[in-house]
């Protein structure tokens, strides 16, 4: 595998930040200790969710044949389409750029524009994990009240997301590709 | 989610081993190329949290309901990038000390639906302009939540 310069650089900051972290503990440095506890969190929450949801979206690439995602979530899918992918979506954890990578595989199978879209928003407002959260510390009718006034919002930016791109059509790239070419 | 992709890694072997590993190879290969951005994002991200102490926070957004306090929780939900399970505490917090639930439901839409640290990892799968359109459009959205919900609560 070619690492490209500027891939050193990003890991040489990740490198840089935590021996900055270890030298505010070792002489008390306030802010450094707090940056650090952060963004423990922050890594915590990707080095848990991302890998495996990395490892699923690969299986589901060798297994879904783009047949099955075309007719069920395609643009001749229709209301059951989006249905779907908001099940797909609320059954799922984790930050939304997770949802990146299997936005990228939906189109790469011929999920609609609109869909991809509903799929985003769905991610980002109706997980399951998220929402027991979410009634737990803000409780059960506010959490109901906005998942339920996010649901239309969500699905009028996909139709305006499959507007704006209906001559130019959609592309979801994997940047892991970019980076071989 | 670990459990279901134990019992699909597993379900996937018996059918067939050669692709299982090809499938978990490519997985792994993506999540590689996009590592590197991620690192640097969720450091700045969680460094800019990590000093911006809970009473400035309270400052910024205000007490009770008011359009400066949910402009500013819009802005501020968008810019931060915080994970699920410390942005409802959070919020809960705010909620203690006094900010209105209108500007809650602002800050944690914005907070969901709108990445301005994660655009250069949104840009590399969709492009600047879909990226841009996407987190736009989320934006207005966010806000016509909040509006609504400042109806009903």
């Amino acid at each position: 595998m070619r690492i490209s310069t500027t891939n050193v650089v990003k890991y040489a900051i990740a490198v840089i930040f935590v021996a900055g972290v270890i030298l505010s503990r070792r002489f008390g440095f306030a802010p450094g200790i707090a940056a650090g506890r952060g963004s423990r969190d922050f890594l915590l929450e990707m080095a848990t969710f991302l890998p495996l949801m990395f490892v699923l979206v690969g299986l589901f690439d060798v297994w879904l044949p783009r047949k099955l995602i075309e007719k069920h979530v395609g643009s001749g899918a229709g209301i059951r389409g989006s249905v779907w992918v908001i099940l797909l979506a609320m059954l799922q954890a984790g930050p939304l750029y997770g949802a990146f990578p299997v936005a990228h595989l939906l189109w790469k199978k011929g999920c609609s524009t609109r869909n991809i879209f509903i799929y985003l928003g769905a991610f980002a407002t109706m997980k399951v994990p998220m929402l027991t959260f979410e009634i737990g510390f803000l409780g059960l009718r506010f959490s109901l009240l906005r998942t339920f006034i996010t649901l239309p919002v969500f699905i009028a930016i996909a139709v305006v997301m499959e507007a704006v791109l209906r001559s130019k059509g959609l592309v979801v790239l994997d940047p892991a590709d970019e980076r071989k070419e | 989610m670990l459990i279901l992709t134990i019992g699909a890694v597993f379900a996937s072997l018996l059918f067939d081993r050669r692709r299982t590993w090809a499938g978990i190879r490519r997985g792994l290969g993506m999540f590689l190329g996009i590592l590197p951005d991620l690192l640097v994002v969720l450091i700045a991200a969680a460094a800019l949290l990590a000093l911006t102490p809970e009473s400035v926070m309270v400052r910024l957004l205000g007490k009770g309901s008011s359009l400066a306090g949910i402009a500013a929780a819009a802005i501020i939900g968008s810019i931060a990038l915080v994970p699920g399970f410390i942005a409802f505490p959070l919020a809960a917090v705010l909620h203690r000390n006094g900010v209105s639930l209108d500007v809650i439901a602002v800050f944690i839409t914005t907070l969901m639906m709108v990445g301005i640290v994660t655009l250069p990892i949104e840009r590399k799968y969709f492009g600047w302009k879909i990226a841009l359109y996407r987190n736009g459009l989320s934006f207005a959205g966010a806000l016509a939540v909040g509006l609504l919900m400042g109806l009903f609560l």
